[in-house]
């Protein structure tokens, strides 16, 4: 059985079942509300949901029972009182390696942490206090922090991502930060802007390989790129057969460091699905080749757009299972590591996340 | 003292009751000290900033004001999400 826990435009969706034999909506929370992301900790079984009303700000609530009841607000969830900047949203959350730890990335470009399984939080100094940060430059989505990639049993060991202000790495648990964008490619700036580090890197989605944490796979705002270096620099894989180097969702085998699906968009300016198909794709040979998987998506009048955080995997290996949804509501799934995909849910609200479990 | 009014979620996180009479001279004062009284109201009216949220909407004696609008006691002061969404 598996858990589909659905962010939408307009709440959050439990979604239960298995691919082939079909996923049924148990239970809808938030109604009305736009939920920017929901996880479960593995752990403690607790569920975490982002929510960010249009009236009363972005909040994060959890629940460790019955998600169609009540759920408690988590305390700290916001930036220092009194400054010129209000927490405008909260992007991901994410587990971290020391136990009851969880992390949350949110816009202006913020990380927040928790240390008690996310019923309090507190920003990350370190990072909130970089002394480049008044020169950072927001993306479309905001200056949004989205990408939080843990490193297998080292809690030290931290890269974050940020729309437009690039990579993030810390070595010493969050207290210092340094960049990691080199070999980067912002082909959307002038030439003589690319030496500037604080001109804008629009990293729009990183994911690391677990069994080879060194390995990282990027999507760009306009390439796609490999590190084999922890973070710290960057190789342009973003060439044979993809329809495009531009899109947001990207996710990974944990079996296979050389394993990475892109949902590529067709550019900056039209952000849908090229040619009118719905084609995931993948390499496994860490971004030499890019191989379509469509076989049961959408293959003709099929102008979709899949959100950064609408893609989801549970399992590894021969057991892997992919899940990613659409703003226009359709919801897919693939039991066989991308092979073959069916749909999975229809006239859903446009969706905004998707965490399989 | 004013009467600061709200309703909706806002209402459950003051304890439950819509009305609220709160000592302050301007919006923001009230806004605080209504904030003081129900700590779960925090963040929720205004941001970090100590701006209202720019989707909510408040009445002074049926006025649209702002942070700063002077209140005096016997005022009636309406906490009100704005018609918006999509």
């Amino acid at each position: 059985m598996t858990e589909l826990l659905v962010g939408t435009k307009k709440g959050l969706f439990v979604l239960e079942g298995e691919l082939g034999s079909g996923f049924e909506i148990k239970v809808r929370s938030f109604a009305g509300q736009p939920v920017d992301f929901a996880t479960r900790d593995p752990r403690s079984g607790r569920l975490l949901v982002t929510v960010t009303s249009p009236f009363y700000g972005p909040k994060i609530f959890y629940t460790d029972g019955d998600p169609a009841a009540e759920w408690e607000q988590a305390d700290g969830v916001a930036l220092p009182e009194g400054g010129d900047a209000a927490l405008e949203r909260i992007w991901v959350i994410a587990h971290g390696e020391s136990e009851d730890t969880v992390y949350a990335g949110g816009d202006p470009g913020v990380l927040f942490e928790s240390h008690d399984g996310g019923a309090t939080w507190e920003i990350n100094a370190g990072l909130w206090e970089q002394p480049s940060r008044p020169h950072w430059q927001p993306g479309g989505g905001g200056l949004c922090l989205h990408s939080i990639c843990t490193w297998p049993g080292d809690p030290d060991r931290l890269a974050v991502a940020v729309s437009a202000a690039g990579m993030w790495l810390t070595e010493d648990g969050g207290l210092t930060w340094r960049r990691g964008n080199e070999g980067l490619n912002p082909a959307y700036l002038p030439e003589e802007a690319h030496k500037d580090e604080n001109a804008g890197r629009c990293v729009h989605h990183v994911e690391r390989a677990p069994r080879q944490p060194e390995r990282m796979f990027m999507q760009f705002h306009g390439g796609v790129y490999r590190s084999d270096d922890a973070g710290e620099s960057w190789i342009d894989i973003g060439g044979a057969g993809l329809p495009s180097d531009f899109g947001f969702p990207l996710m990974i085998d944990p079996a296979d460091p050389d394993s990475a699906y892109l949902i590529p968009l067709v550019a900056d300016m039209d952000r849908v699905t090229p040619d009118g198909r719905v084609r995931v794709y993948e390499t496994r040979d860490a971004g030499a080749k890019w191989t379509a998987r469509g076989d049961g998506l959408p293959a003709e009048h099929a102008y979709l757009t899949i959100l950064r955080q609408a893609f989801s995997r549970t399992g590894e290996g021969s057991r892997l299972e992919l899940y990613f949804g659409a703003t226009s509501g359709d919801l897919f799934g693939s039991g066989d590591a991308g092979s073959t995909w069916s749909t999975v849910a229809t006239r859903l609200p446009p969706v905004f996340s998707v965490v399989s479990v | 003292m004013a009467v600061v009014c709200v309703r909706g979620p806002l209402r459950k996180l003051a304890g439950g009751r819509a009305e609220h009479e709160v000592e302050g001279e301007t919006v923001l004062r009230l806004l605080r000290a209504l904030e003081l009284a129900h700590p779960d109201l925090g963040g929720w009216i205004l941001d970090e900033r100590r701006r209202i949220r720019r989707h909510i909407n408040v009445f002074v004696n049926g006025e649209r004001g702002d942070e700063a609008t002077a209140v005096r006691s016997g005022d009636r002061v309406e906490v009100l999400p704005a018609i918006t969404g999509g």
